[in-house]
C-alpha cells in the first residue's frame, strides 16, 4: 500500500516536471508559434491583444537567427476574430529549416516581445528520411539505378538481398564520403576531385564489405555475395555522395539520406519483384515480353509515387 | 584478336545493331530521366560521346601497361577523370544546359556502357579502332537519346528543339517525368515488333 502510494506520487512529480516548461511558457504572452506553410507563421496569444497593434505590419521585425541584419519582408498580418492569434504572411517563401526570430513592438503594453519559431530538428531529420524513401524515391522519381533495378527484380528473394546489400554499402560509403568531403576536399579546395574520390571510396567500401562479410558471416556472404559485384558500377550509390556534397549536409542528415535512399531502393525492388513474379504467369503479347512490359509497370509505379509529392509530415 | 571492321562499320554497329539504349539496354537512367527534350538528349549525348572516345583511346594506349587484375579500378578512375573534365567544361561554358541536366553529367561515371566498351573492345584493340568504336557507341547513345527526346517533346509540347511544329499540345502527359518509362517501354516494344515482323516475312519461326 505504502509502496504504491510512493510510486503514485513519483509519477505525479514526474508529470509535473515534464509539464512545468509548458506552464512557464503559458505565463508569457505568446502561447504557441509555428510555421503554417512556407509563407506563413501562426502565433497564438494567451489573451486578446490590441488588434490595431497586432495587425500593423510595421510593428513586426522577422529575421533568421543566423542573419539578424536581414529582415524578411512581411506582406500581411491577419489578426483572429477574438484577438487571440495572428497569422503573419510573408512576401517570399521562408526557409522553414532555419530558426526564425520574430520581434513585435508595443504588444500588450510591453516595449518589445521577442520569440523564435523553429521546426524540431528530429522532425527535420525524419523529413529527409521520408523524402529520400518516398517523395524523391531514387528509382521512381529520380530515375537512378535502373540497370540493376530491371536486372535483379525478377524474384522476391533476390530483390530483398540486393536491397539490403545496397542499403549497407550506401550508408557506409556515404558516411565515408561525408568525412572525406568535409575534412579533406573542402579544406584543401579540392572540390573538383569529387567524382574521382567518391567513386574510389564506393569501390573501396564494396571491397571492404566483401572481405569483412566473407570472414565474419560466411552464410550471409553466400546469399548476398553475388550482388556485391553489381553494386560497384551503379549510379544510385554514387548519387548519394554527390547529393550530400551539393547540399552541405551534416553527418546526421547524411546518414538519414543514405538510409532513406537505400530503403527506397529496397522498396522499389521489392514492389517490382512482386509484380514480376505475377507477370511470369500472365499472357503478354510477344512484342512486350521482357523489358518493355517491365518498363510499363515501372512507369505505373512512378505515377503512383507522384502521389507522394505533396507529402509533408513536419 | 585483330579487328577486321572498317571505321564506318564500327560506327554503324554502335548506332544500329548494338545501339546502347535500344539493343543493349544499358544506361537506361538518363534515357528515362532527362530525355524530355531533344536538346537535353544532344547535350548529354555529346558529354557521353566525349567521355567514351577519350576513355577508349586512353585505355587503348596504355593497354599493355595495365595489369589484368586491377583493370576494372583503372577503367573506373580513367572514366572518372574524363567525366570531371567534361563536368567542369560544361559548368563553365554552358551553365544553363548544365543546370538542366543536373546530377546526370556527374553520373556518367557510373554508366555501364562505357565500362563495357573498355572491357570488350578498347583493352584488346588498337588506338585507331578504339577511337572509331568509342565514336560509334557515343553517337549511338546520342541518337537513342534524341529519338526518345523527339517523341516526348513532340507529343508533350508539340515542338522540336523548342520550335513549335504542331501548333497544339497533343498529350501533356509525355512531358511528365514518369512518362519516360512508358515512352522507352513502348519504343522497345515497337522495335521488337519490327524484328518479329521482319522474321515472319522471311519465313523464320
Amino acid at each position: 500500500m505504502m509502496k504504491s502510494k510512493l510510486v503514485y506520487s513519483l509519477v505525479v512529480a514526474l508529470f509535473a516536471a515534464l509539464l512545468s516548461p509548458l506552464a512557464a511558457q503559458a505565463g508569457d504572452l505568446v502561447v504557441d508559434q509555428r510555421f503554417v506553410n512556407k509563407k506563413e507563421i501562426a502565433v497564438t496569444f494567451a489573451g486578446p491583444v490590441d488588434k490595431a497593434v497586432a495587425g500593423a505590419v510595421a510593428n513586426y521585425r522577422v529575421f533568421e537567427e543566423a542573419d539578424p541584419d536581414i529582415f524578411l519582408e512581411l506582406a500581411k498580418a491577419t489578426v483572429a476574430e477574438d484577438g487571440k492569434g495572428v497569422v503573419l504572411s510573408f512576401a517570399s517563401p521562408l526557409n522553414t529549416v532555419k530558426t526564425h526570430v520574430v520581434e513585435v513592438k508595443g504588444l500588450a503594453g510591453a516595449d518589445k516581445t521577442v520569440f523564435s519559431v523553429s521546426k524540431s530538428y528530429l522532425g527535420y531529420l525524419f523529413g529527409i528520411l521520408i523524402s529520400a524513401l518516398l517523395i524523391n524515391n531514387f528509382v521512381f522519381t529520380k530515375y537512378l539505378g535502373l540497370c540493376v533495378f530491371f536486372g535483379t527484380s525478377k524474384k522476391k528473394s533476390t530483390a530483398k538481398g540486393m536491397g539490403v546489400v545496397f542499403t549497407i554499402v550506401m550508408v557506409v560509403s556515404a558516411l565515408m564520403s561525408w568525412f572525406f568531403f568535409n575534412f579533406i576536399l573542402t579544406p584543401y579546395n579540392l572540390n573538383f576531385l569529387q567524382i574521382v574520390v567518391f567513386i574510389g571510396l564506393v569501390s573501396l567500401t564494396v571491397q571492404a564489405v566483401d572481405t569483412i562479410l566473407r570472414k565474419v558471416n560466411p552464410v550471409l556472404f553466400n546469399s548476398f555475395g553475388v550482388y556485391l559485384v553489381l553494386v560497384i558500377a551503379n549510379c544510385v550509390i554514387i548519387a548519394v555522395p554527390l547529393i550530400l556534397a551539393n547540399n552541405n549536409y551534416n553527418v546526421f542528415e547524411t546518414f538519414m539520406l543514405a538510409l532513406g535512399a537505400g530503403g527506397g531502393f529496397l522498396l522499389a525492388l521489392y514492389l517490382m519483384s512482386s509484380v514480376s513474379e505475377r507477370l511470369q504467369l500472365a499472357k503478354i503479347p510477344p512484342t512486350f515480353k521482357g523489358l518493355p512490359i517491365a518498363f510499363i509497370v515501372a512507369g505505373q509505379f512512378a505515377m503512383a509515387f507522384l502521389g507522394f509529392s505533396g507529402l509533408q509530415l513536419f | 584478336m585483330a579487328n577486321d571492321k572498317t571505321p564506318m562499320q564500327l560506327i554503324a554497329r554502335g548506332v544500329l545493331s548494338e545501339n546502347p539504349i535500344f539493343r543493349l539496354a544499358l544506361s537506361m537512367c538518363p534515357a528515362v530521366g532527362i530525355s524530355t527534350t531533344v536538346m537535353n538528349g544532344i547535350m548529354l549525348g555529346i558529354a557521353v560521346l566525349f567521355v567514351q572516345v577519350f576513355s577508349s583511346v586512353t585505355i587503348s594506349i596504355f593497354k599493355n601497361l595495365i595489369h589484368p587484375r586491377i583493370r576494372i579500378p583503372t577503367y573506373t578512375l580513367t572514366i572518372a577523370t574524363w567525366v570531371t573534365v567534361i563536368d567542369l567544361v560544361l559548368a563553365a561554358y554552358l551553365p544553363e544546359a548544365y543546370a538542366k541536366m543536373g546530377i546526370f553529367v556527374k553520373l556518367i561515371v557510373a554508366f555501364a556502357i562505357i565500362t563495357m566498351r573498355l572491357e570488350m573492345f578498347a583493352c584488346k584493340e588498337g588506338v585507331k579502332d578504339s577511337f572509331w568504336d568509342g565514336l560509334g557507341m557515343g553517337i549511338g547513345f546520342m541518337v537513342g537519346m534524341m529519338v526518345i527526346g523527339m517523341v516526348r517533346e513532340l507529343l508533350g509540347s508539340g515542338a522540336i528543339l523548342g520550335y513549335d511544329v504542331l501548333g497544339f499540345k497533343p498529350l501533356l502527359f509525355f512531358i511528365l517525368p514518369s512518362a519516360g518509362f512508358f515512352v522507352v517501354g513502348l519504343m522497345m516494344a515497337f522495335f521488337n515488333w519490327i524484328e518479329l515482323y521482319y522474321k515472319r516475312s522471311k519465313g523464320v519461326k
